[in-house]
């Protein structure tokens, strides 16, 4: 790594930037904090006005989250006798009793096989791809690299009709295959520019010397290449998997059943009664986990994969 | 001195290395041009030339990095068309960038054994890797990762890396340029020791003179991609083929003057050369000595000959001053024509 030239900041301009950031975190971690917050409000508490700040915290969100219950008379639930475990008693103080398992799990579930899927199917192709276009003499490599690149211009939402259709011909429709490819569709083009980027940086007197000390082309890029490029890769891959994590509209737009994924499963939880924001609240709580602990475990290659390139050595 | 621990050639295959009219052109400049080289089986063969005169692309199409546009390379009797450079059997030393930075030394050393190629059992690679370290010095240093060492010792480390292999040629592409002068010249001799007892063949691209000299059995001076002259050192330096080959080699380096100079040229004689050492002092026509440069084993007097720069070496300890004026005379002067090329 190179090393920097700059003089040390003052002691005013460290207290001017760490308050700027300060400043920039409350903003940006309040709202998560809020929806975590009303994930452990009761639905009376969720809707307060003035909003409340303390409350006593419940974990009613996340039963009405996880199961759907029906309403039933007072005999009934008398002769029903005592609830056997904590959830039942929580959903019988409101005259409710549990009718079953939500299908919250089944749609989280979606959500990482097809965030997941498109992500490896996108790093993979993205990959080579890049490297072909770093390493090989490709004709009309320019006009190749702008037209993928172009495919980035326009809002993938505009097409949403003719791939509904191509989709419906094609049996596509509310599969999880379907969406992988829509997702990696629209991820190709950023994960090939990202990508080729990094391997671009990668002198490729490494790879002669592989070359050279007896592998194959294909060894070198995987022994030599690979290992080199996993920062861009880790960082490729956060990016990839953030878009086809928290895309909606194509997924309100093409799946419904069998491959709907999260987004657009968790604003349908209604409640008895009204909107039952704090089992919302607790949907997207959860639904921040996988991301969230997918960029925990790579954030030391997403800090020098923002930065990498950017400094001349 | 350490001893390389085995004979390293375990094949007695001839690794004799033939270019037959190769020619190389990246977009219209000419890299190589019709070049002809017969590299003998356990020979020291030095490249010399300028930057851009075809060294480095020479060890390329021997490596099979790049490929001829036309002609052929034969190593050990076959021809190398169509192979990669895993099929040939070649080890390379970079100038530059030669480790893998995600590896730590050791695994640096042992990449190479452990090719598909090779599959050497670990413990013989340990055997190597330990050998090698030992002879480059860097036994301390082969848990670190290849980043955390000096440019010195990225450089020997790469060094090693082609030593631990078994190959036909060794191409090295100014492997002791990075390096200090110590080192440089610990590893000098320890190379020429390795190829001496080994009887490998290698290839060698470097600038240093003391090098070429020093360990080269065999001197090719390329031109422009041309291949210019190919001998012995001496051949080189005492009988050069041409101006351009003859400033390859001395240092000081030779002095070219104007024939009509000194009387006695031949007649086609456009211009006189004439090594430092080969100005006899005490005799002939005045020179005005301009600069004295005392260098301890040798002094080194600048001369003004007829409104000519020359430069000759002397006595370490004479008493020649600046603005004296001394006799001097040419022997064993060598002639070239108006195009360079040595006529006598």
């Amino acid at each position: 790594m190179s090393s920097y030239s700059v003089t040390e900041p003052s002691a005013r301009q460290k207290w001017f930037a760490g308050t700027l950031v300060v400043l920039y975190a409350v903003i940006t971690i309040l709202p998560l904090l809020w929806i975590i917050g009303t994930g452990f409000k009761s639905p009376s508490d969720a809707i307060a006005y003035p909003p409340k700040t303390f409350f006593e915290p419940t974990l009613e969100g996340y039963v009405n989250l996880f199961t759907t219950r029906t309403r039933v008379t007072e005999e009934q639930l008398k002769e029903m006798g005592e609830p056997k475990t904590w959830y039942e008693r929580l959903v019988r103080k409101d005259g409710l009793i549990i009718a079953g398992p939500s299908r919250f799990p089944e749609r989280f579930y979606n959500s990482v096989i097809i965030g997941f899927g498109s992500t490896v199917l996108c790093i993979v192709l993205g990959t080579a791809a890049a490297y072909a276009f770093s390493r090989f003499k490709v004709p009309l490599k320019d006009d190749l690299l702008f037209f993928i690149l172009s495919t980035r211009m326009m809002p993938p939402i505009a097409v949403a009709i003719p791939i509904f259709l191509m989709f419906r011909s094609l049996g596509l429709n509310d599969t999880h295959a379907g969406m992988i490819l829509l997702y990696t569709a629209v991820n190709l083009s950023l994960s090939v520019w990202l990508l080729k980027g990094f391997i671009d940086e990668i002198p490729i007197e490494y790879e002669e010397a592989a070359l050279i000390d007896g592998y194959t082309r294909f060894q070198a890029f995987y022994k030599v290449v690979l290992p080199q490029a996993a920062t861009g890769i880790a960082s490729t891959a956060i990016f990839c998997l953030i878009f086809a994590w928290n895309e909606y509209a194509f997924a309100v737009l093409l799946t419904s059943g069998t491959a709907q994924t999260a987004p657009p499963f968790i604003p349908t939880i209604i409640g008895v009664g009204g909107q039952d924001w704090p089992a919302v609240a607790a949907g997207a709580t959860l639904f921040l986990v996988p991301v969230m602990v997918f960029t925990i475990l790579l954030r030391k290659h997403l800090l020098r994969g923002i930065t990498f390139g950017a400094v001349r050595k | 001195m350490l001893s390389f621990p085995k004979p390293m050639r375990e094949c007695s295959a001839v690794a004799e290395v033939i270019l037959r009219n190769v020619t190389k052109t990246f977009g219209s400049h000419a890299a190589l041009d019709d070049v002809s080289m017969t590299i003998p089986d356990g020979s020291f063969v030095v490249l010399l030339g300028p930057t851009g005169a075809g060294k480095t692309t020479t060890l390329r199409m021997v490596s099979g990095l790049d490929t001829p546009d036309s002609g052929e390379i034969f190593i050990g009797g076959m021809s190398m068309q169509g192979l990669t450079p895993a099929q040939r059997n070649v080890a390379m030393v970079f100038q530059q960038y030669s480790l893998y930075p995600h590896l730590s030394v050791r695994q640096n050393l042992e990449f190479p054994l452990k090719s598909p190629l090779l599959k050497t059992p670990q413990k013989a690679i340990d055997e190597k890797v330990n050998a090698i370290a030992e002879i480059l010095q860097i036994s301390h240093k082969l848990d670190n990762k290849a980043t955390a060492l000096s440019g010195g010792e990225m450089q020997r480390v790469s060094i090693g890396r082609a030593l631990v292999r078994n190959p036909q040629i060794y191409l090295m592409d100014e492997p002791l340029s990075s390096l200090d002068a110590k080192l440089r010249a610990d590893l000098r001799v320890e190379l020429k020791n390795i190829q001496a007892k080994s009887g490998a063949t290698l290839l060698y691209v470097t600038h240093d003179q003391i090098e070429a000299m020093t360990m080269a059995t065999h001197i090719g001076v390329l031109e422009e991609g041309r291949l210019v002259q190919f001998g012995s050192p001496r051949e080189v330096y005492e009988a050069p083929v041409s101006v351009y080959a003859a400033t390859r080699l001395g240092q000081p380096r030779i002095n070219v003057l104007p024939a009509r100079l000194f009387a006695g040229s031949p007649d086609r004689a456009q211009s006189i050369g004439l090594r430092p050492e080969n100005i006899v002092q005490g005799a002939g026509e005045d020179a005005l000595v301009t600069r004295v440069e005392h260098l301890g084993d040798q002094t080194r007097l600048h001369l003004s000959f007829k409104q000519h720069a020359l430069v000759t070496v002397t006595d370490p300890h004479t008493g020649f001053r600046g603005g004296e004026t001394i006799k001097i005379q040419p022997s064993k002067p060598l002639f070239f024509d108006a195009a360079g090329m040595r006529i006598a």
